[in-house]
Formats: C-alpha cells, sequence, structure tokens
C-alpha cells in the first residue's frame, strides 16, 4: 500500500446518548479498493458517515490531505468525496439522466447554467456505469440492479478521486452484486479510491485490496485479505464457526460456515 | 443523448417557458376586458396604450388592470409557494393552503382587524407573514413524520383557525365589514388599496425562489445525498421556509385565503419539467397566475348576480386535483 491522503485519528463516533466507536484510527489506501467488514451495527457504517463529515466525531478527526474534513467548504469536500448512502430516494417523477445531472451540484457556481464540462461528466458517468439505454426512463420504474447503477453514475458525476458506498450490493441479486462489485474494481483501476461497506465477506476478499474488520466499533484487522482472514478472525468478528479455503477462482480467501443447522452455534 | 439533444431539451423547455408567457399575457388581455361590463379586446389594448379618459378607459386603468396586475402576483406566489412546499417536505400533496399557513396568514390577519391593527397594507402584510410563519413551523412540527401525518395537521389546524376567524367575523360584523369577500378569498375590492408593497414582495419572494431552486434540486433528494452533494441543507430549508412564508403571507394579506393553486398548478407543470426544480418553478410562476386570471373571471361571470369569491372557483378545480394526486402518488408516497 502506497501512500494515504484520507486517514481518521482517535475518532469517538455517537449518536446522542449512545458511543458507537472509540479511539477509531485508520488509514484509507490511495487508489486502492477497501471493503469494510463487520456483524450488523458493528459501527461501520457510522465510520462512513464520519469520513464523509455526515457524522461529525464528538474526539478525534477525519483528515483528508492533513487537514481536518470538517474545515473544507461544503462543495469543496463534495468535489474529493463522493458517497453513497445505503438506500437514497429518488424524488417522483425524476428521470434519470436528471438525477444523474445531479451529482454535478458541487461543480457549479449559483448562477451558473449548465455546461459543456457538466454534459460530458454526466455521459461518461453513464456509459461508465453501463446506463446509456436508459437515459429517459423514471428512475422509479427501474429495476433494482438499474437503479443502484444509475445512483452510482449519479456520484461518478461528481467525478471526485474518492468513492464512499454504504453496502451498495444490498437489495441487489447475486448477478447484479458482481456486476457491481467489478464496476468497483474497474473504477479503482482508472485511479479512484474505493471503500465499500460490504456484508458479503466472501466477495469482500475477492474484490477488496484492503480489508478492514470492525467489532463493537473497533477495528479487529485490516491489511489484505489473504493476511488477515482466517477462521479465528471470523469467529471473533461474526461469531461464526467457519473454514477458509482458496476461492476456486481467485484463490482469495473464502470462507466456508461448518454450522450446518443440526448444530447450535457454539459459545 | 448527444450535447445537441441535450442543447435540444433545453430549448424546448425554453419554448415552452415562452409559449406560457404569451398565453398569460393573453389571458391577462381577456380578463381586462370581461365583467358585469364587457369591454373588447382591443379597446383594452388601446386603454393601455392610447387612453382617451372614456369610461370603458377609465374601467380598464383604474379597476380591471390593478385587479389582474394582483391577480397574477397572488397567482404567481401561491404556485411558487407550493412548488418550494412540495419539494422541502418531499410530499406531493403539500400546499400552502392544505398545509394551514394560509389559515395562518388569515387567521393572524383577523384577528388584526379585530385589533384595529390591520389598516395599512404594510401591516396586513407582517400580520399574514407572521400567521403563515407560526402555522408553518406548527404544523411542521407536529406532522413532519409523514406526508399524510403532515396533511391532516394542516387541515385540522386549517379547520380550527378558520372557524375562529368566522367566529370573530360574526361577533364584530361592523369591524369586517371590509373584509368580508376577502374573508373567503377573493380578488373582488382588493385593488382599491394599495398593494406596490405586496406585488414587490412577491417578485422578491419568486426571485428567492429560482435562486434556491438548484440547492433544493440537491435537498430534493434527501438529506444524506443533499449534504454530500455540499449543499448546505439548513440554510437552503430556511432560506425557502421564508420564502413561502412571504409568498402566502403577502397572496394571503392581499387576497384572502385561496387554497389549491398551490397545490393544482405545480402538479400540472411537473411531467412538463420533469424532476427539475428550476424550471418547475418558473413553469410554476407562469400558470399560476394563468389559472387565478380565469378562475378570476369565472368568478366574475358564474352568477348572474354578482361575484362569486375566486376562492370557491379555485376549491371546485382543486379538489379533483388533490384526490387525483392522492391516487397517483398516494401508494408509494403515503
Amino acid at each position: 500500500m502506497t501512500s494515504v491522503r484520507l486517514r481518521a485519528q482517535d475518532l469517538e463516533l455517537r449518536y446522542a446518548d449512545r458511543v458507537v466507536s472509540t479511539r477509531l484510527s485508520l488509514d484509507v489506501p490511495d487508489g486502492a479498493f477497501t471493503a469494510i467488514v463487520g456483524a450488523n451495527a458493528c459501527g461501520k457504517s457510522t465510520l462512513l458517515r464520519a469520513l464523509v463529515r455526515l457524522l461529525r466525531p464528538a474526539e478525534g478527526s477525519v483528515l483528508l490531505d492533513e487537514r481536518d474534513v470538517g474545515s473544507y467548504a461544503a462543495k469543496a469536500l463534495a468535489r474529493s468525496l463522493g458517497f453513497l448512502p445505503q438506500d437514497p430516494l429518488a424524488p417522483e417523477d425524476i428521470r434519470v439522466r436528471q438525477l444523474i445531472g445531479r451529482g454535478r451540484f458541487p461543480h457549479q457556481p449559483m448562477l451558473s447554467l449548465w455546461s459543456a464540462e457538466d454534459e460530458s461528466a454526466v455521459s461518461e458517468a453513464m456509459t461508465t456505469a453501463g446506463v446509456d439505454g436508459l437515459a429517459d426512463r423514471p428512475v422509479n420504474e427501474l429495476s433494482g440492479g438499474q437503479r443502484q447503477r444509475v445512483w452510482v453514475a449519479m456520484v461518478l458525476a461528481q467525478r471526485t478521486p474518492y468513492l464512499l458506498l454504504d453496502e451498495p450490493t444490498s437489495f441487489l441479486d447475486i448477478a447484479h452484486q458482481y456486476r457491481l462489485l467489478a464496476l468497483l474494481s474497474r473504477l479503482r483501476d482508472e485511479g479512484r479510491t474505493v471503500v465499500a461497506v460490504l456484508h458479503d465477506i466472501n466477495q469482500a476478499c475477492r474484490f477488496a485490496d484492503h480489508l478492514i474488520a470492525m467489532k463493537d466499533g473497533r477495528v479487529v484487522a485490516e491489511g489484505a485479505a489473504a493476511d488477515v482472514v482466517d477462521a479465528a478472525l471470523i469467529k471473533d468478528v461474526f461469531d461464526l464457526p467457519a473454514v477458509v479455503v482458496p476461492d476456486p477462482v481467485t484463490g482469495t480467501p473464502m470462507v466456508v460456515p461448518t454450522l450446518d443447522g443440526r448444530t447450535g452455534p457454539s459459545g | 443523448m448527444t450535447l445537441a439533444a441535450r442543447a435540444g431539451t433545453i430549448t424546448g423547455r425554453g419554448a415552452v417557458l415562452v409559449a406560457g408567457v404569451v398565453l398569460l399575457a393573453l389571458v391577462a388581455v381577456v380578463s381586462v376586458g370581461i365583467g358585469a361590463h364587457a369591454v373588447a379586446p382591443a379597446e383594452v389594448v388601446r386603454a393601455l396604450f392610447a387612453f382617451d379618459g372614456s369610461p370603458d378607459h377609465s374601467i380598464v386603468r383604474d379597476v380591471r388592470l390593478p385587479r389582474a396586475l394582483l391577480g397574477v402576483g397572488v397567482g404567481a406566489a401561491l404556485a411558487v409557494a407550493g412548488v418550494l412546499i412540495q419539494t422541502l417536505s418531499r410530499n406531493p400533496l403539500a400546499e400552502p393552503g392544505v398545509l394551514g399557513v394560509t389559515a395562518g396568514a388569515g387567521f393572524a390577519m383577523t384577528v388584526g382587524a379585530a385589533l384595529g391593527l390591520a389598516t395599512t397594507p404594510a401591516s396586513e402584510l407582517v400580520l399574514s407573514g407572521g400567521g403563515a410563519a407560526l402555522a408553518a413551523v406548527l404544523v411542521y412540527s407536529v406532522g413532519r413524520a409523514s406526508p399524510l401525518r403532515l396533511v391532516l395537521t394542516g387541515v385540522a389546524l386549517s379547520a380550527v383557525l378558520a372557524g375562529l376567524s368566522l367566529g370573530l367575523r360574526l361577533m364584530l360584523p361592523d369591524v369586517f365589514d371590509r373584509f368580508r369577500f376577502w374573508s373567503i378569498g377573493s380578488l373582488a375590492g382588493r385593488e382599491k388599496d394599495p398593494f406596490t408593497l405586496t406585488l414587490a414582495l412577491i417578485v422578491l419572494a419568486v426571485a428567492g425562489a429560482l435562486l434556491l431552486s438548484r440547492p433544493l434540486n440537491a435537498v430534493a433528494l434527501g438529506e444524506t445525498v443533499a449534504r454530500t452533494l455540499g449543499a448546505s441543507v439548513t440554510r437552503v430549508r430556511l432560506a425557502a421556509l421564508l420564502c413561502i412564508t412571504v409568498l402566502a403571507g403577502a397572496a394571503t394579506a392581499a387576497a384572502g385565503p385561496i387554497l389549491f393553486v398551490g397545490l393544482i398548478v405545480p402538479h400540472v407543470v411537473r411531467p412538463l419539467a420533469g424532476g427539475s426544480v428550476p424550471w418547475l418553478t418558473a413553469y410554476s410562476a407562469v400558470l399560476g397566475p394563468i389559472l387565478l386570471l380565469v378562475s378570476d373571471m369565472g368568478s366574475r361571470v358564474l352568477l348572474p348576480t354578482g361575484e362569486v369569491p375566486v376562492a370557491i372557483v379555485t376549491a371546485f378545480l382543486g379538489g379533483p386535483v388533490l384526490i387525483w394526486a392522492v391516487r397517483r402518488y398516494g401508494a408509494g408516497t403515503l
């Protein structure tokens, strides 16, 4: 892993009285695909929200280029960090092309007209995300897989070096999950830094360069999947007895639970 | 779509807007001619550009034209306020009337009149704007949990305030003689009071709404996405609320509680705007006046015996639109 431009230092993250994380630190390797994994409610979405300044840390700071993200102007930060929440809602009547065009907001001064650069960013985003043919369709009539690609295109139109996605594969069938992950890998290959919260540990191992495993608001392991994923980690993070074998296609770690339904979980 | 095709759709939307403005001008000329005493459109144009002091020309210049101008302002104000409220609350059923904002403005005016405060256009505007703001805050804080709850809260508050206003008017009939038509929602006679300030405020607030429309485009995607796009969600919401208050307050101060214009207009132009708040705002600012002028013409000619308050005409048109909107959006949104 080479350089780091986005990092979290000694974060304390909380919602009102509920503390999610304390003394949480991590580096996001530049130009890599980072996957954050962990059990439900372990604080991985909260961490992602803190990275994009949706949640202000009670303590500590998130630094982008050694500068606290809190000190950036809103639109300036939005030109660096693109974020896709778990279940974004499209307004009634909006069409695909218009929704993607909204990603240009941080690039548009108050009284400007739609520019040629806006236009090319939207067209490029649509091609990259493979939604060219849907331009004039109402977003709310699309299938789940199409809709998710349209939202990804909206964030791509933002033309940010960073893409942070909160469980982008939930609500998708398995084929669409793999297509979306392949798209994210391609974006990484084109030089963007991708950070995604992923539910499926095997998909995370297969696609991510860098894995961050969380439990109870803490980072319990980080590094390349091959180096950090073993049966002990799965037991610790998910409380799931499993064996870890090489994925027959990619050779990356593959988690196979030993729970067969006839015996209860141990411990 | 190519760049050229994209430019084509922008030109297309521009053409629709220009057509709308032309239609508005035509409707305005016709509306100035129609009434208890009809004046031919050609004579109307002559009265505007070659005034000769004849009774026909005096009617046009001193009564009908101011009334039409006021109608344009009130129609634009209500329609744009509807766009802002619908966008802000992400609720296709919202409008100043349904949400009780208009009733709040009307009630404040009524109380002000009972206390002898509503004496000048400026004091009426302050009362009306204050009432609109209070009602908006109250309804929003009680009903924000769901779109349907917001509407129910607004309707309930409207009913209560309308009842209280009616009670006051019945108790003090002399005070409210001047407000008899106003209290139902009408342009009749309102052109006699100076309304420059009202129109100026409406123009400013509509301009503000147009400036806000692009950030509102972002806010319409929900708070999370809007913030990560760099929109100052809180500031945009506050500014939009201020515009809504000024628009609903000024319209109500001028013409009384006119419901449904803010609901009908955005719904009719929504398919043309294709999800863009700037275009929705611009189209509504043109169609709102058209709807109000047409309704006002209707109010002058429907009954042989005299005028029907224009709010009754818009209510007849708006009821079915509300039902249509609930049926269309109901399943998904509520």
